[in-house]
């Protein structure tokens, strides 16, 4: 049985010209320990999927269909206080901006303890005990000084350290970690990788990992899903993902991205930009920027499909049976 | 725009830069100062920068946030006066074009780009306006149709088509304005675009279109680019030259496929260590410890000394001069001493077999 299991998510954005579809028919598992990267570009519906996980979703936004189940029990139909529960106890998160995550007037003692004690029955000097632990364990250097610290007396790298121990606080089941890199400087990134991949060994802890980075997931994670305008374009092991991708959007992504010490002229170029919600083409949604599209692309929309070993992707030219074109 | 062909592709420099160094004073009010009895503070965020750029060549910086980059960049277009050194264009100091109208000539052979294309572009005017602004400012053309036509022009060569130039900035998305960003930039037909992180602010597949673009534009009218990035691959797939910057001096100037391959400075070293692992070799990154000092109070001798693992007391004591190496130039005790270990960084290669 997997941690998470997530089928046929659909999250919608009731408008007074209808409803807007940010969420397709998302469907994924995540294993015990395992780190899923979610990868896709600005508009792809990660991170939404990741606010719909711990019930977050940004009012008017909702979950309308499909079903989230943590555990095997059901999360997605939870009241706010029984969900709140969940928050923190069973679900960690880390965000990508570390100052807006912390509260600026309380010392990181402070916020630390009071989340400790908010789910752990422990008294005030047996939770900073586990706050100075907490601490020291994400590599802030003397743990017992820092902690009267507040926010704003750390650095970049050193906030996002301390938004992972607040996350880590009452041993979660699973982590999701949205961006948690983007905002910092490459040196400091490598830190916070390693730091994020060392915790997932030794506590276990499942990792959601939202990156528009595929650097980042395929340093880290174990699976990748790609996504694009709000479903899921193909699933896999990372390494399978980055080496030979099936989904044509995969191909075209990898493609673009410059590598050290791969020298070419120019760079795979994706014409077109992602569609907005409103303008969600017929059929698969990749179809107007495909190179292989052909006439079923634009007529019904793909779901994810057996696309070789260890693959799966949304594309019609992987349906054996199905008429091409 | 036949005037700037390919034909005067060199080896001249076309930009040189002396010394240059820029100092802000970020100190207390006099009178806080007065009575706390503080002292002034100076941030360096350029101090003593050398480089040359060749005609029709690429050359970047790169660094961490608060290296002093994106200074460099302003400095060289004169958005900031420098504290100190000479920018010379074409052999020319640009600090004795006294004149409105010397100053004038030269300002339309640079122009700059931008990170935020949602901040570089005057969300009331239209964009055919946003364009032809330079031309008509340098007045390059005569008649209100030959300025239709330049506008219309541009956008095609950008990749976007004439009758955008009706529609106002928030129409588009991110790449498409800096598409707009670029045009207004081409229009004054210049022959040096400062850009900084251009392409920061957008999606993988939008900055492929982006740097494609960048690279037909420089073949076609040899153009030549100080392009400003933090990203090293976008660098490496860019630049002839690069320099590493690293608290306001560069530390390693050499030619971008022998930086990658060859690298001197410990920093550089670093950086190149950093780079996230697309070819899956499970390569496990090192990772550095230590942040960016802050610039206000950078430490003594070597700047990099406390990150560096090579630093022993002259680096602690004694700033390293940039001195030429086998082609780098390296400002290093360590590499001058010979005390550095060979590395020669593995270059990954073409991960995607499609």
């Amino acid at each position: 049985m997997a941690l998470l299991e997530v089928e046929n998510l659909r999250v919608e954005f009731p408008t007074r010209r209808g409803s807007l579809l940010a969420l397709d028919d998302v469907s994924f598992q995540i294993e015990e320990g395992e780190v899923l990267g979610v990868v896709g570009e600005s508009g792809a519906g990660k991170s939404l999927t990741g606010a719909a996980i711990i019930g977050l979703l940004e009012p008017p936004g909702r979950v309308t269909a499909g079903e989230i189940k943590l555990e095997d029990r059901r999360i997605d139909n939870l009241s706010y206080e029984e969900m709140r529960k969940i928050r923190g106890e069973k679900i960690g998160a880390i965000f990508q901006d570390p100052l807006t995550s912390l509260n600026p007037l309380y010392t990181i003692g402070r916020q630390l303890i009071e989340t400790i004690r908010v789910h752990m029955d422990l008294t005030q000097e047996e939770a900073k005990g586990r706050a100075i632990d907490l601490l020291g364990e994400v590599g802030i250097p003397a743990a017992e000084r820092r902690i009267d610290s507040y926010p704003h007396e750390f650095s970049g790298g050193m906030r996002q350290r301390v938004v992972i121990a607040l996350a880590l606080c009452a041993n979660p089941r699973l982590i999701i970690a949205d961006e948690p890199t983007t905002a910092l400087d490459v040196s400091i990134q490598a830190q916070i990788i390693a730091l994020i991949k060392k915790l997932c060994r030794e506590h276990k802890t499942a990792v959601m990992l939202i990156t528009h980075d595929m650097g980042v997931i395929a340093e880290t994670a174990d699976r990748v899903a790609v996504m694009y305008a709000g479903r899921i374009a193909e699933v896999g092991p990372v390494r399978r993902v980055v080496k030979q991708p099936k989904h044509p959007y995969t191909v075209g992504l990898m493609g673009a991205i410059p590598m050290v010490g791969h020298d070419v002229e120019r760079l795979t170029q994706i014409d077109g930009a992602m569609p907005r919600l409103t303008e969600i083409p017929r059929g698969c949604s990749f179809n107007p920027r495909c190179p292989k599209v052909f006439a079923r692309c634009r007529e019904e929309r793909p779901e994810l499909m057996h696309a070789g070993r260890n693959a799966e992707a949304a594309c019609w030219q992987f349906d054996k049976e199905g008429r091409r074109g | 725009m036949a005037e700037r062909s390919m034909s005067k592709l060199s080896s001249e420099p076309l930009l040189e830069v002396t010394d240059l160094a820029k100092h802000f004073d970020v100190s207390k009010p006099w009178l806080a100062r007065k009575i706390e009895g503080a002292q002034k503070q100076i941030l360096k965020a350029v101090d003593g920068l050398e480089f040359k750029i060749n005609q029709g060549q690429t050359f970047s910086l790169v660094g961490e946030s608060g290296c002093g980059k994106s200074t460099v960049a302003k400095l060289v277009v004169g958005l900031h006066k420098p504290s100190r050194g000479v920018i010379k264009f074409e052999g020319r100091n640009v600090a004795d074009a006294h004149s409105r109208a010397d100053s004038a000539a030269l300002r339309r052979r640079w122009q700059m780009i931008f990170q935020d294309p949602y901040a570089s572009l005057n969300p009331r005017w239209r964009v055919r306006d946003i364009i032809a602004e330079p031309i008509r400012v340098f007045g390059l053309v005569k008649s209100r149709d030959e300025q239709i036509d330049k506008v219309g022009a541009l956008l095609t060569q950008v990749g976007l088509s004439p009758v955008d130039g009706e529609k106002y900035p928030h129409e588009f998305s991110g790449g498409q304005r800096q598409r707009i960003s670029i045009a207004r930039a081409l229009s004054s037909n210049p022959e040096f675009l400062v850009c900084d992180e251009p392409t920061s602010a957008l999606d993988v597949s939008v900055q492929a279109q982006i740097l494609n673009l960048m690279k037909d534009l420089q073949k076609e009218f040899g153009l030549t680019y100080l392009f400003i990035s933090h990203n090293l691959a976008v660098v490496y797939h860019l630049s002839d030259k690069i320099g590493v910057m690293y608290l306001g001096r560069l530390c390693e100037v050499a030619a971008a496929k022998d930086l990658f391959t060859r690298p001197q400075h410990p920093y550089t070293r670093l950086l190149l260590e950093t780079i996230p692992d697309l070819e899956m070799t499970g390569r496990e990154r090192v990772p550095v410890a230590g942040e960016v000092p802050n610039p206000i109070n950078p430490p003594p001798g070597c700047a990099f000394h406390p990150r560096c693992p090579f630093a022993n007391d002259r680096c602690r004591s004694e700033a390293p001069t940039p001195t030429e190496r086998s082609g780098h130039i390296v400002a290093c005790h360590a590499a001058e001493e010979g005390r550095l270990p060979d590395a020669t960084f593995q270059a990954p290669k073409q991960p995607v077999a499609s």
